[in-house]
């Protein structure tokens, strides 16, 4: 199939009007903040050259930290700031989505606003300063007439630099749950879909061009003292955001919303969801794309309605609980665990998704390693590769250490190429997920835990406090309780992470259903 | 001096850090005067000027502007009524000729109408043409026209006092002419007190009715042509011999043009 007939063009496009507005949304909403907190910070500083310097320091260190890094540092800072305006006023507010995407956004923008402000400002020729006071300007009447119009083009300018930056930046906003045209992109990524990642990408780059293009046509307006490029500029601005948020703001917006961390299982399971929601007459919309911890938080929060997580993995990290239980034991603990938090765990799934080692088929063959036990023996030549999680997590230490693994090497790689790297050589172990198909697809092996160092991964639905009481989404749910087994997963797996038309998470998500909607 | 003086200097004096610019200056200038003050660059005139409408403020004694002490005028209201004509216009490159000239009217809450009309009938004054300039930006004028409107500027609020520095230094020769003239006919036309910053002793002599020199700092001489050239200050002769060289020199290479 050609690349401009594939019909995941029309997929994408019809994700567009939400994506791009709630884009434009966090942007416009972080570059007011921006504006409204820097304009009068360089106004205040002009003429103070300490604390002038101090403000572009900080305003440069912020610059320097990455963007995916700052907006996901956001997110434990208002889930704290949250926590203690629910402990001293009674009220708590989302720290999830909108809010930290527009803070860190806001604070990126800073630096250009920041710097131009200062310098339009003090490169203001002298002897119109004192004109403006021999005419009997207040000092106030001479910033607001004379210095503000004239450093107005050197202002603009660093304006039209943050909004470009804050455009590109907010796709970076995904993972803490704010959607924007970096659904694409993280989507694409995860499920291999590069029909999404260049639409994305396609997407943000024209947006930021044309916003771009109109700040400096309104900037050269201003610099030029042409009116007509100014009012053109602004109309232009006036329209665009216009486009882009009317369609969004027209929707109303379903009741559920299902979540979805960061890889393809995920995003297969969430569309699998808001389709039996929806056949089940309950309007649902799909989240995607959130950090593990996130998608915890946004749960007990309330921001998600519902999303499938791991057995193993709420036992480590929410319950902190380093010990090991039989399988049922420890979703029932878990699900006692949960309910103190209002958390419903609602039941398995059927499958289960565990962290695996991983190695060719061949290669274990030859070098006799059946199980971990065998392989600790080889551990000293030999490299792994894992997500970028797995290392600082606890499940890795009680491997280690029940096994007593020395690797020569260790990498942090995205899920989606170790399969590959381990296939290739290139790596000699992975930590891989025991549901995925690339297991099957490169001919490798799992290798068996005699120990059971590893807690089990059953697949569990989790329901946000506020669903509890729910017993329509329950009802919509059942057919897919103890019905998804490992097989069908792991075939799921394999075709979301395909690269044709067939591998988006929706079609997958329907071929899994025919599958399952039967038994 | 019989009547009181529209601005009076007393013992006034002025450091900016270790230099000292203006050193004990004591001067009067009486109402309806045409006042030059002359000196080269760093004698301190500029900023006796900048100190009559407390640009800068003075560290020691003294300054009236129509009998008041200005250490007690607020700084604000007092430059709002004294009219002011920057070197090189000074005039505010976003704003049109009409809006530059309307400020300090602006500043003082007079009607948009009143503004309007007021504009008009100065730039008739300063002989600039009315539905040509009016709209225009200090970018698209001439430096004289610019000067015209600065002028036009000084005067919108009806001031008593015009303070200029340097006003048109930065000139072509004819249209330099043609701006003092113009100006000296305002000065008498609307009963104005004048002081007038310039490092041309020919101009001075030409335009003003007293000329004070000034030297590091200091005050040497003051009066009408004719009594500075009773001057026993080597300065203030020097200074008076360069224009009467020139008219000499001049009279001897334009025969035709008789004696000025």
């Amino acid at each position: 199939m050609s690349l401009i007939s594939d019909p995941r063009w029309g997929e994408a496009l019809s994700h567009l009007p939400d994506y791009l507005g709630n884009h434009v949304r966090v942007s416009l909403a972080a570059l007011a903040l921006g504006l409204i907190v820097s304009l009068p910070l360089a106004i205040l500083c002009r003429n103070r050259p300490v604390a002038r310097n101090i403000l572009l320091a900080l305003a440069s260190i912020v610059q320097t930290v990455p963007g995916l890094a700052l907006l996901a540092l956001f997110y434990p800072l208002l889930l704290l700031a949250a926590s203690v305006t629910l402990a001293w006023f009674g009220v708590a507010f989302s720290a999830f989505g909108f809010l930290p995407a527009m803070l860190a956004l806001a604070l990126y923008s800073m630096l250009p606003v920041l710097r131009n402000g200062i310098t339009g400002l003090n490169g203001i020729d002298p002897a119109l300063l004192e004109a403006a006071q021999g005419v009997g300007m207040t000092p106030r009447q001479s910033l607001v007439m004379v210095e503000l119009p004239l450093a107005l083009p050197v202002m603009m300018a660093g304006i039209r630099t943050a909004a470009v930056w804050v455009i590109g930046t907010a796709t970076l906003s995904t993972p803490i749950g704010q959607t924007s045209l970096g659904n694409y992109i993280f989507a694409g990524l995860q499920t291999q879909n590069w029909v999404f990642v260049l639409f994305g990408c396609f997407a943000s780059a024209v947006l930021a061009l044309a916003v771009d293009q109109l700040l400096g046509l309104i900037e050269t307006g201003l610099r030029n003292r042409n009116r007509l490029r100014t009012t053109l500029g602004g109309v232009g601005i006036a329209a665009l955001v216009a486009a882009t948020l009317v369609p969004s703001l027209g929707r109303s917006s379903p009741a559920y919303v299902v979540g979805a961390k960061t890889f393809a299982e995920q995003y297969v399971l969430s569309a699998l969801i808001r389709d039996r929601l929806a056949a089940a007459g309950l309007p649902a919309t799909t989240r995607s794309g959130l950090g593990s911890n996130v998608a915890f938080e946004a749960l007990k929060a309330g921001d998600i309605d519902l999303y499938v997580d791991y057995s193993g993995t709420l036992w480590a990290n929410q319950l902190h609980r380093t010990d090991i239980k039989p399988r049922k034991e420890l979703i029932d603990e878990l699900k006692t665990a949960l309910a103190k938090q209002n958390i419903t765990l609602l039941g398995e799934l059927g499958f289960e998704n565990a962290y695996a080692l991983v190695m060719p088929r061949k290669r274990a063959e030859a070098l006799g390693i059946h199980s971990v036990a065998d392989l600790a023996a080889h551990t000293a030549g030999l490299s792994i590769a894992a997500d970028y999680e797995f290392f600082s997590r606890p499940e890795w230490a009680a491997l280690r250490d029940a096994y007593g693994l020395a690797f020569r090497a260790q990498r942090q790689m995205q899920p989606d190429f170790m399969y590959a790297a381990v296939a290739s050589g290139e790596v000699d172990v992975i930590a891989g997920y025991t549901s995925d198909g690339l297991i099957a697809k490169y001919d490798l092996v799992t290798l068996d835990d005699p120990k059971n160092a590893i807690p089990p991964y059953d697949a569990i639905l989790l329901l946000a406090p506020k669903r509890a009481g729910d017993d329509r989404l329950k009802a919509a749910l059942k057919p897919l309780l103890e019905r998804i087994d490992i097989a069908d997963m792991r075939e799921a797996n394999l075709r979301a992470s395909g690269n044709d038309a067939n591998s988006s998470p929706d079609v997958v998500a329907k071929w899994l259903w025919e599958k399952v909607g039967k038994r | 001096m019989a009547s009181k003086p529209v601005i009076g200097y007393a013992q006034v004096a002025k450091n900016f850090g270790s230099v000292v610019a203006v050193n004990g200056v004591s001067l009067d200038v009486a109402e309806g005067e045409f006042l030059a003050i002359v000196g080269g660059s760093g004698s301190g005139k500029t900023t006796l000027l900048r100190l009559t409408n407390r640009l800068i403020e003075a560290d020691r004694g003294t300054i009236t502007v129509e009998g008041e002490d200005i250490s007690h005028v607020d700084p604000v209201a007092l430059r709002r009524r004294i009219g002011y004509v920057f070197q090189s216009g000074g005039l505010f490159p976003h704003l049109s000729v009409t809006d530059n000239i309307g400020i300090t009217p602006k500043l003082l809450g007079i009607p948009e109408k009143e503004i309007a009309a007021r504009v008009d009938e100065l730039l008739d004054l300063v002989r600039l043409d009315r539905t040509q300039h009016r709209d225009r930006l200090p970018q698209d004028l001439s430096g004289g026209q610019r000067q015209r409107v600065g002028v036009a500027r000084a005067l919108a609020a009806r001031p008593r006092i015009v303070l200029m520095d340097e006003p048109f230094g930065a000139l072509d020769p004819l249209t330099r002419d043609a701006l003092g003239e113009d100006y000296r006919a305002l000065h008498h036309k609307l009963r104005l007190t004048t002081v007038m910053i310039t490092h041309d002793m020919t101009e001075a002599i030409l335009l003003a009715d007293r000329i004070a020199v000034m030297r590091a700092g200091k005050l040497l001489a003051q009066g009408t042509p004719a009594e500075l050239g009773r001057s026993d200050d080597a300065y203030v002769l020097e200074l008076l011999r360069t224009p009467r060289r020139q008219v000499a020199r001049l009279n001897e290479r334009l025969p035709q043009g008789g004696a000025a």
